[in-house]
């Protein structure tokens, strides 16, 4: 970076810190033109990148979401609501790894994206990208992981579980996210201050957040695909997945099928639906031969996260209160105790304090004199 | 020329600004100077190239030393305020009420430098407005904890007012502070309670991220009792330090007495330490944990026990049976940098415990050098308001 870059990007960031209060900085031109900047560099890593590695490295260091603000857009104009969630239901049993579905996402959202023959050639590829367990990138809202079971691998795709109480809407300290009634939850650029609260909250490790952004860094997550399924379309994941994995619907639709397809088959199925009541419920379902701990998926009760916090919330608001009342007592007790003499000490020896200065700077005066 | 000798009476203390100057140029003060060049080039640096490259966090580490460090050690440290101010403004502790300034001014400095560090850590910093005058996440604990901050800042600098005002020369305003002061302890009590127990509350929602030798329900009701007593030996060692620092500033000062009061915070710390470990000891037996004890993360965790809790309990009570004030001293650093320890495990050392090891979050050096440099910030402009405001 040199010395130009360097000014211009102080100047944007002191115009920030002035604009901030004003609104949605998040829209500003200088912010575009750091995004077209943002752009230009990925182009040049596109071009330089080792394959696999440089496609994580890419997405980890990805700035410039936009697909964060094109769904609120959406979510603002949006007038139609469905009477029920959506949900997907994914069948781990039928994924054979082809990674199609990291390539649609990539592409529908604008992230790092590079040719789909090298999604499909990872999985019989050594060294892969499926040597490493993964997680969802600032640049990359899905993955999928290999596990094994024996000797079999287990394809595991992962991505926001859009629960049905969100821990991370829950911990937003500006209510940032919200629950739509299409069953997705979005998150709002022009809110956010960047605490990353909700990456602790949440139990599957999804938010991500865009560090390499030093000015408008955005959390990114998957959106469901909400600019998709207002439009009557399914999520671009689901569209493109030609091993039937994935199927979306109304979420006691998919509920149904779920467990009519474990009663059908139980040798093939394990009797669980992860996400019916995980952490309260997801609107995405998942339907496994191994049980889910094996795959990566955390053990949660059927409590929702949030109620961890509201139940704290309710007892210091309570507590507060009661403390209010014997603690205003013992004020107004001082006070009446000391009317006599002053209330505090500060008002007791103000001309012995006001000595002890001088008396200070006096001995100061000395000493420097006496050097 | 009015304004020039006020400048000269009360900032530079009656010096001309060269021998000011010259006065400052020791070695402490090169230190100082160089841990701040440090950190202000990494404030800087983070400002222009962001979080990704100036720190390690990372998308399994969202949280790192700032939050560990500056916000969840150094506000349980700041809690001389909380813990001596109502002991003896509310409680009528007037034994107590020398050693009550400088805790409310530890505490004032502690939650703003707090709040300062906090700035760069968060991504959109300019947006730290938000919380309070925008959007509201009412169902959020980080909510609850932004809005007593902002209060908490207040009450301290209400507190304070009457320290600042006399060093003005302001006396009506003075006075006017000084009858505020007791609701301000009043209110403080609450909101600095409130919030000291929802840093804890904080990690509540991650019950499958912690290690479970630390997470409990009771999180919350740990980080209050840890703050009292990291409160109270904050309050040791900031008056040995000043005692011994500012000595020529203590006109009337007797060390038989000050020993006495030393000694008298102690019988509190240990009933404190001891409620917390009789706690710690439910909980522990309440989840059935016992188990987890017999693994790295259990050695670790009896350390921070019994080598940080328990045994400095110990040693106050056989301090205050031998009348020893030097060792309720020491004990006192033991028993902070315990608390320290505690942060640093529920935030960092237990959180993700199940990763292995080299995926682990570490700090870069710029991240511990804008730490030390807050530290650095708080000590000086202590050490500028003590030297010149009746304080101590």
């Amino acid at each position: 970076m040199d010395r130009r870059e360097f000014l211009k990007r102080a100047l944007t960031i002191a115009g920030m810190t002035l604009i901030g209060l004003c609104g949605d900085s998040s829209a500003s031109p200088q912010n575009d033109k750091i995004k077209g900047q943002n752009y230009k560099i990925r182009d040049q890593n596109y071009e330089e990148a080792v394959q696999n590695e440089g496609i994580v490295q890419d997405s980890k260091k990805a700035t410039g979401n936009i697909a964060n603000r094109r769904n609120w857009g959406k979510y603002e104009k949006t007038k139609e609501f469905p009477k029920e969630p959506y949900a997907v239901l994914v069948d781990l049993t039928k994924c054979i790894g082809c990674r199609r579905c990291e390539w649609a996402c990539n592409e529908w959202n604008k992230n790092p994206n590079r040719p789909l023959k090298e999604f499909e050639e990872s999985k019989d590829k050594k060294p892969s990208v499926f040597d490493r367990i993964r997680r969802t990138l600032a640049g990359e809202f899905t993955v999928v992981n290999r596990f094994y079971n024996g000797g079999t691998p287990v394809y595991v795709k992962k991505q926001c579980m859009h629960c049905a109480e969100p821990a991370c809407l829950n911990a937003c300290f500006v209510d940032a996210f919200k629950k739509t009634s299409y069953g997705a939850v979005l998150y709002n650029p022009s809110l956010c201050v960047g605490c990353r609260y909700c990456m602790i909250a949440c139990p599957f490790d999804i938010p991500a957040y865009e560090y390499y952004d030093p000015i408008t860094p955005q959390i990114t997550k998957c959106t469901m695909c909400f600019d998709r399924i207002t439009e009557g379309r399914i999520p671009a994941c689901v569209e493109i997945c030609s091993a039937d994995v994935m199927r979306f619907g109304p979420r006691s639709e998919m509920l149904r099928l779920a467990h009519e397809k474990i009663n059908n088959n139980p040798e093939r199925y394990i009797n669980h639906v992860y996400g019916e009541h995980e952490a309260g419920g997801t609107n995405w379902l998942y339907i496994s031969t191994v049980s889910f701990e094996k795959l990566g998926f955390p053990k949660l009760d059927k409590t929702p996260i949030p109620t961890y916090s509201k139940n704290f919330l309710f007892t210091v608001k309570v507590l507060e209160i009661v403390a209010a009342a014997p603690l205003v007592w013992a004020a107004y007790y001082m006070i009446s105790k000391n009317k006599g003499e002053k209330v505090l000490d500060s008002s007791a020896t103000p001309k012995n304090d006001k000595t002890k200065i001088q008396n200070n700077r006096i001995r100061e005066q000395n000493e420097k004199d006496s050097k | 020329m009015e304004r020039n000798s006020w400048f000269k009476e009360k900032i530079l203390l009656g010096m001309t600004f060269k021998d000011y100057i010259s006065r400052h140029a020791t070695l402490p003060f090169l230190i100082a100077f160089l841990i701040l060049a440090f950190s202000f080039y990494s404030m800087i640096y983070r400002l222009i190239y962001g979080l990704g490259p100036a720190t390690n966090l990372s998308d399994t580490y969202p949280w790192g030393l700032w939050i560990s460090f500056d916000i969840l050690a150094g506000i349980a440290l700041a809690a001389p305020g909380l813990t001596l101010g109502t002991a003896v403004y509310l409680f009528g502790a007037k034994d107590y009420k020398k050693f009550a300034r400088p805790a409310i001014l530890s505490s004032l400095l502690g939650y703003i430098f707090a709040v300062f560090a906090l700035m760069f850590d968060l991504g959109r910093y300019y947006r730290i407005g938000y919380v309070i005058f925008w959007s509201w996440g009412l169902n959020s604990i980080l909510f609850l904890i932004a809005w007593h901050f902002f209060l908490y800042i207040i009450i301290c600098l209400i507190e304070w007012a009457p320290a600042f005002f006399e060093w003005l020369g302001k006396d009506k305003l003075r006075d006017f502070f000084s009858k505020l002061g007791i609701w301000a302890t009043v209110f403080g009590v609450i909101i600095a309670g409130g919030h000291q127990s929802a840093l804890g509350g904080l990690f509540l929602v991650a019950p499958t991220k912690i290690h479970p030798l630390w997470y409990s329900d009771m999180l919350p009701l740990f980080f209050l009792i840890s703050a009292l007593f990291a409160g109270i030996s904050m309050v040791i060692i900031e008056s040995t330090i000043s005692h011994r620092v500012f000595r020529e500033h203590l006109k009337d000062f007797e060390p038989k007495e000050f020993d006495r009061k030393t000694i008298g915070l102690a019988k509190a710390l240990i009933i404190i330490l001891f409620v917390y470990l009789i706690l710690k000891l439910f909980d522990l037996a309440h989840n059935d944990n016992w188990h987890y004890l017999k693994s790295n993360y259990g050695y670790w965790y009896l350390l921070e026990i019994v080598g940080f809790v328990l045994a400095p309990a110990m040693i106050l009570i056989n301090a205050v049976k031998t009348n020893n004030a030097k060792l309720v001293r020491i004990t006192a650093f033991v028993i902070a940098f315990g608390v320290i320890i505690n942060r640093f495990n529920v935030s960092l050392i237990a959180y993700n415990w199940y990763i292995p090891l080299a995926e682990k979050y570490y700090p870069t050096w710029m991240e511990v050098s804008l730490s030390f440099g807050v530290i650095t910030l708080i000590i000086l402009f202590y050490r500028f308001i003590v030297r010149r405001m009746a304080i101590l």
